[in-house]
């Protein structure tokens, strides 16, 4: 029998229309591969009793021939979702023993068409990070940690924020995940693992009952092992909410459909300021390897200039602690979570916060607090709004020239736990080239593209525009085909 | 660092800290002061930038905000809204006095 855990999802949903095997085998072989995945930390919570039930409840639907898109598939649940009656803790202190009485959009939608749920995985505190090292409950291990080239042991981080995630999908205990991108959360951990990871356009994904970050940059989206797998499950994710104030009232279009493999004519953006000083020449290497996959396939690479490109980290890290300081007021010992006395109602909240918020999360809700305090205001956020409408511009500009740009997904591989610890900076540099993006509210997706020299995955980055997450899966498609199969991690060998 | 900038120090810390009601220890503000001053420096880099009759950007929506109907839509559970509290009595959230 087949290794059931190494099918990818549109081949597990093949076998059980087929009968070879049943959900609840299926969601079995991956509780037991969960549960031997333990050292990896991936899971905060894990919920087989849920899985299995729901597991039961598919069989029973395949037997009727009532199947739904996703019946059957064993998902991971990034910890930021919140899932009725199971605890749910955006990685943090402060939300200890919280237990929503709601569901969240997202995965009520993937409940609604089937899905399982295996667990609660793992992040970096609430969603703040690039490497999986700021959570409560410890760091996450890359399913690719091993041996190195020259035979020396390394502990490698999955990428942030959605690094339980990357880690579940990408080392067989996971089908697919659900993850979460303000900056780059969902492509940076696909491109250190190894996976597909989609970042749809501001407005497609609802964010109602997903604990927020920054609410003008957050969005849901798919982490997967196969580009067409996350097409099923964008399908599933998307659609209009009346919950999300910004959720877009727009139909989400068949995006299997999309995968046609033809791009012949298709004018794809190379923007040379995505050329950044000190960039590894491995990632140049493949950035151009893409290039010419892509132009084998009949499209035409265009040079197009985005010229605020280096301003996007410095204004992400002024807009996004803004935003958190504001969202994150809502952790004050009341009503939910952790609670820590004081003498009167404001030593309470001052105590349940210092303790409750991981040094990160502290220090962003501090930038936060400065930048909109009286007197900064206008120097800091005012300023980094209004540079945030000439990056979203630029991109306007380079759409008018080109269908879609192709770019490195991340500066580097997946690097060691411990390092960039201890300089905020350089941990926020991972983020490069993803952030320009989530700040023009634009679709992003990683796609796998390899292995650099030192044996470890890279991703390419496809951004495409508002809406036009076809495009996107489309020519994610003919990349993946391009590329290969890819090697399994290490963990799986 | 420049000193024509914003310079943050630990009384600065104490004070944003209090405004942001988390606790931080004195003996942290220092470093913490510290942290912070090298972001602000780093996103200096901004003042570079033309912005010159720019609208500032708080939405990637071009779209203007739905409206709906003034009417509840939702609620008349108290148990559940309390079910997370740490203290609460009969659907009420209980907080250390306020009022002398």
């Amino acid at each position: 029998m087949t290794n059931l855990t190494h099918l990818s999802m549109s081949d597990a949903l093949a076998g059980l229309k087929a009968k070879d095997f049943t959900a609840l085998e299926l969601t079995n072989a991956y509780i037991a591969a969960v549960e031997a995945a333990r050292p990896l930390n991936a899971f905060i919570t894990e919920t087989p009793d849920i899985a299995l039930e729901q597991a039961k409840a598919s069989d029973a639907r395949y037997a009727a021939g009532t199947n739904l898109p996703l019946d059957g598939m064993p998902l991971g649940i990034k910890d930021l979702f919140c899932t009725k009656g199971v605890l749910t803790t955006a990685a943090s202190h402060i939300l200890d023993g919280f237990k929503p009485e709601y569901e969240s959009t997202i995965t009520e939608n993937l409940f609604r068409d089937g899905a399982v749920m295996l667990g609660k995985l793992n992040l970096d505190e609430f969603a703040m990070g690039s490497a999986n090292i700021t959570s409560y409950y410890g760091p996450v291990l890359n399913p690719w940690t091993g041996k190195d080239p020259a035979g020396a042991d390394r502990k490698l981080v999955p990428g942030g924020s959605s690094g339980g995630s990357a880690a579940s999908v990408s080392g067989r205990f996971a089908i697919a995940a659900t993850g979460t991108d303000t900056g780059g959360s969902i492509r940076q951990p696909a491109s250190f693992t190894g996976i597909v990871g989609l970042k749809p356009t501001y407005g497609r994904c609802s964010r109602w009952g997903t604990i927020a970050f920054a609410s003008s940059l957050d969005q849901a989206g798919p982490m997967t092992r196969t580009v067409r797998d996350a097409a099923l499950m964008l399908q599933s994710m998307a659609g209009f909410d009346p919950k999300d104030s910004t959720s877009v009232d727009m139909k989400v279009p068949d995006l299997l459909a999309s995968l046609t493999g033809d791009i012949r004519g298709l004018r794809v953006g190379i923007p040379k300021e995505y050329r950044v000083d000190g960039m590894p020449a491995e990632i140049e290497r493949v950035w151009q390897q893409g290039i010419e996959w892509l132009k084998a396939a009949g499209a035409t690479p265009v040079e197009v200039s985005l010229p605020h490109t280096k301003y996007a980290l410095a204004t992400y890290y002024v807009v996004a602690p803004a935003e958190c300081s504001s969202n994150l007021a809502r952790y004050d010992g009341v009503r939910f979570g952790l609670r820590v006395e004081g003498k009167d109602l404001a030593e309470m909240y001052e105590n349940t916060r210092g303790e409750g918020f991981g040094k990160e999360v502290r220090r962003r809700i501090l930038i936060g607090t400065y930048v909109l305090s009286a007197g900064y205001y206008d120097a800091y956020y005012l300023k980094a709004q209004k540079v945030r409408a000439r990056i979203a511009e630029d991109f306007a500009k380079a759409f008018e020239q080109c269908d879609i740009l192709l770019t490195p997904t991340a500066p580097s591989t997946a690097f060691a736990i411990g390092e960039k610890q201890d300089d905020p900076i350089a941990m926020y540099l991972n983020d490069v080239f993803t952030v320009p993006a989530s700040l023009a509210g634009l679709p992003g997706m990683s796609v796998p593209a390899g292995l650099a020299s030192d044996g470890l995955p890279l991703g390419l980055q496809l951004i495409g525009r508002p809406f036009d997450e076809e495009t996107l899966l489309r020519v994610a498609d003919v990349i993946e085909k391009a590329a290969g199969p890819q090697p399994l991690p290490p963990y799986c060998r | 660092m420049s000193q024509d900038k914003a310079t943050l120090d630990a009384k600065t810390v104490a004070k944003i800290a209090h405004l942001a009601r988390i606790k931080v220890p004195a003996e942290e503000q220092e470093h913490l002061a510290g942290e912070l001053n090298k972001l602000l420096d780093w996103v200096e880099q901004l003042g570079e930038v033309d912005t010159d009759g720019v609208e500032p950007m708080t939405s990637v929506a071009a779209q203007t905000l739905r409206r709906r109907a003034d009417v509840v839509t939702d609620g008349g559970y108290p148990d559940k809204v309390v079910s997370n509290a740490t203290d609460a009595a009969e659907h009420f959230f209980s907080v250390p006095k306020v009022v002398e």
